[in-house]
């Protein structure tokens, strides 16, 4: 099995190791039908059974681990998604909780397969000069926000002059708030903690006079607050922060896969196809031959799944695992759930929002 | 004994006056088995060097340090050296470094002093504090340091209070908003912590973190240096105890002036370790949010990808603090051992 895009150097061992492997990897090929599509990293999902996700673990609404063990979330919702897809099972998911300094190394070391942990999308890191990764569509637009205590009375970013602002290590927040208040001439004291947990602790603490995050971020871990209603978001945005899951560089099928994925989501929203309708849309797909997009789109006819290294009903598979996209977000962000939060642009682009999925063709 | 004109060695013999095969021979063999292990070392080491060269270039990142001439673009809260988010990734790495000796010297003279009183404290005539030494060692010593200072920081200091509330002693006040302690101020007039319309004002002013990070290595380190020092002075012979009371000394001057001197050639090499691991513990400031050299660092590697330069000069800065605190732990070692005549 020949692996023109393998990331591994040409070392003995390993190649041994890959020789011990063979039998394991081509069985777990075989069912694909050799497409011709090839990738080590789908290989070694396969063989294993199981797919590594990387996420934060303690953010409500993006991926959170609830008293029984199980993950829940947009970011799980992602992961969980990409298994079904690729294994057939949702819940073939290994999770390992990163920190926002960790999740890069963890990607490029090959630890984990996917990262789908609050990441923004920036040039530096989808560089091949810079961290080399590779991003797939955002899941969630968001922004920088700042949030304090309703009860000190700050309204705008001047008010906090030449006091402590708690923020994340490790964060494109760390720079956007050095370059923000750069801008305006306001001094302030950075306090950097390498976990969220930390952060927010000190900032409950009244270590610092306001927290920075990615809005979304805060309204998260507002509503786990002891008394989410004695804090304010202020009105201020100080940038966009596009949130997507991420994969190395190195493998280009397994990168496609994820981002047909995520834009399958899109696409079953703009559809409307949901968690409830999916075995109906697909028997009406099979039944009627007409329908020749909705056919193409559930995999009843063509080869997308096959050019794309998955089963050709990979669409019926995510879908009836997690939903479509609009139901991900009502579940685990919108009004349905504790975070409440709004659509904003992260509504389908008919409806003037930014989730737009290419055409399935 | 005949000599083998073409061998450098003359042949050795058997018992039996047979010649010993040169794999047998003792004057060959540990060449053999030195030589053998010296390249299998260097074989190692040079696969590892060219499969790291291998693996960096195929992912494109081979070593480059021209990125620590660019602007950091962060803020460092605390800094002894001068610094802002235009200057240089570099600059950001020297004042995390000055940072990170700051907190390290505080801490070595912190906890040699309060490791020595322990030390000593724990041969006290007063049961009392001997036994209140035994529990203060055993309890800290037996705590992983990282719970300490997250302790310190989330449960001592973060629940002081600001203002006129703040917890005011002689000299310090001591406020969520920092630690304020007296000192020179202009003219070199004494100048105590004032309160200036809601806000503390002194000479002299720690955060709270890196108050945390202190007091948790001070807390920490003291109690393995009592230890070591509790080790010396029992490594003293009871009788020059004896002959120094007998002479009419007190405990404090019998401590002082014969035991403590003789104790100190089997403590130095003890405290060389501590000091270490001191230096190297404070690289736990990025739990309670104080800005050392670690964290520069690791701010460093995310915003620049280059994970492999920052963590060589992460390995090369400790190595180096650390090898210099041997440097100078060897040199006294040798002033206070017994020249032998």
């Amino acid at each position: 099995m020949g692996r023109p895009t393998s990331p591994l150097p040409r070392l003995s061992l390993r190649r041994a190791a890959t020789l011990a492997l063979l039998p394991l990897l081509l069985s777990a090929c075989a069912p694909e039908g050799g497409s011709g599509v090839q990738s080590a990293k789908m290989a070694t999902i396969k063989a294993r059974g199981k797919l590594i996700c990387g996420v934060d673990g303690s953010l409500p609404g993006f991926s959170f681990v609830s008293p029984d063990g199980s993950y829940s979330g947009l970011d799980v919702d992602v992961c969980k998604a990409m298994a079904a897809a690729l294994l057939g099972d949702p819940a073939k998911v290994e999770y390992r909780n990163l920190n926002s300094s960790e999740r890069f190394a963890a990607l490029a070391s090959g630890e984990i397969d996917l990262l789908s942990r609050n990441t923004t999308m920036t040039l530096s890191r989808d560089a091949a000069g810079g961290n080399g990764l590779n991003f797939a569509p955002p899941t969630f637009y968001d922004g920088q926000g700042v949030m304090a205590p309703t009860a000190s009375g700050i309204k705008t970013l001047k008010d906090l002059a030449g006091k402590p602002i708690c923020v994340e290590s490790g964060t494109t927040t760390e720079l956007n708030l050095a370059d923000r208040m750069r801008e305006q001439n306001i001094p302030y004291t950075p306090l950097k903690f390498q976990t969220g947990d930390q952060t927010y602790a000190a900032y409950l603490q009244g270590r610092c006079v306001a927290v920075t995050s990615d809005r979304s971020q805060l309204a998260g871990k507002r509503s786990s607050f002891p008394n989410p209603d004695a804090h304010t978001l202020l009105p201020d945005v100080m940038s966009k922060e596009p949130l997507a899951p991420a994969t190395v560089n190195a493998d280009p099928v397994w990168s496609d896969a994820v981002r047909w994925t995520v834009y399958s989501l899109f696409q079953a929203e703009e559809l409307g196809i949901s968690k409830a309708n999916i075995a109906a849309k697909v028997a009406e797909a099979k039944a009627k031959s007409n329908l020749a997009d909705l056919r193409r789109f559930l995999g009843v006819e063509g080869e997308f799944g096959k050019q794309l290294g998955l089963p050709a009903d990979f669409v019926p598979k995510i879908v009836s695992a997690v939903g479509n996209y609009g139901e991900i977000f009502e579940r685990n962000v919108g009004s349905t759930s504790r975070l409440k939060l709004d659509r904003g642009v992260n509504k389908q682009w008919k409806q003037g929002g930014l989730i737009y999925a290419p055409p399935f063709r | 004994m005949p000599l083998t004109p073409n061998l450098p060695l003359p042949a050795a013999l058997e018992p039996g006056g047979a010649v010993v095969p040169w794999w047998r021979d003792r004057r060959v063999v540990p060449w053999l088995v030195q030589g053998g292990v010296g390249l299998t070392v260097l074989v190692l080491v040079a696969f590892l060097l060219s499969n790291l060269i291998r693996n960096l270039t195929a992912a494109g990142l081979l070593l480059s340090w021209s990125w620590l001439g660019q602007p950091a673009g962060f803020d460092i809260a605390e800094t002894v050296l001068p610094f802002q988010a235009s200057d240089p990734y570099w600059r950001g790495l020297l004042a995390g470094l000055v940072n990170t000796l700051r907190v390290v010297i505080a801490g070595l003279i912190g906890s040699t002093a309060l490791g020595t009183l322990l030390g000593m404290a724990s041969f006290s005539g007063n049961g009392l504090l001997r036994g209140l030494t035994r529990v203060y060692v055993e309890v800290v010593r037996n705590i992983p340091l990282l719970l300490q200072l997250v302790f310190w920081y989330f449960v001592v200091f973060l629940a002081l209070p600001n203002g006129t509330a703040a917890l005011q002693l002689p000299g310090v006040v001591l406020a969520k908003s920092g630690l304020y302690l007296s000192g020179f101020g202009e003219g070199l007039r004494w100048v105590a912590p004032q309160l200036v319309s809601g806000v503390w004002q002194a000479p002299l002013r720690w955060s709270v973190e890196f108050a945390a990070l202190l007091t948790g290595l001070i807390a920490y380190s003291s109690a393995f240096i009592a230890e070591v020092v509790r080790g010396g002075i029992a490594a003293v012979a009871k009788g020059q105890w004896e002959a120094a009371s007998s002479l009419g000394l007190s405990w404090l001057q019998t401590l002082r002036q014969v035991v403590l001197p003789q104790a100190l050639r089997v403590i130095v090499p003890g405290l060389n370790t501590q000091y270490i691991s001191l230096a190297k513990n404070s690289s736990l400031a990025v739990a309670v949010g104080f800005t050392d050299l670690y964290s520069v660092a690791e701010t460093t590697l995310n915003q620049t990808g280059r994970a492999v330069e920052v963590v060589l000069f992460l390995l090369g800065a400790y190595l180096a603090i650390d090898l210099f605190i041997s440097v100078v732990m060897n040199s006294l070692n040798r002033l206070v051992q017994i020249r032998e005549r």
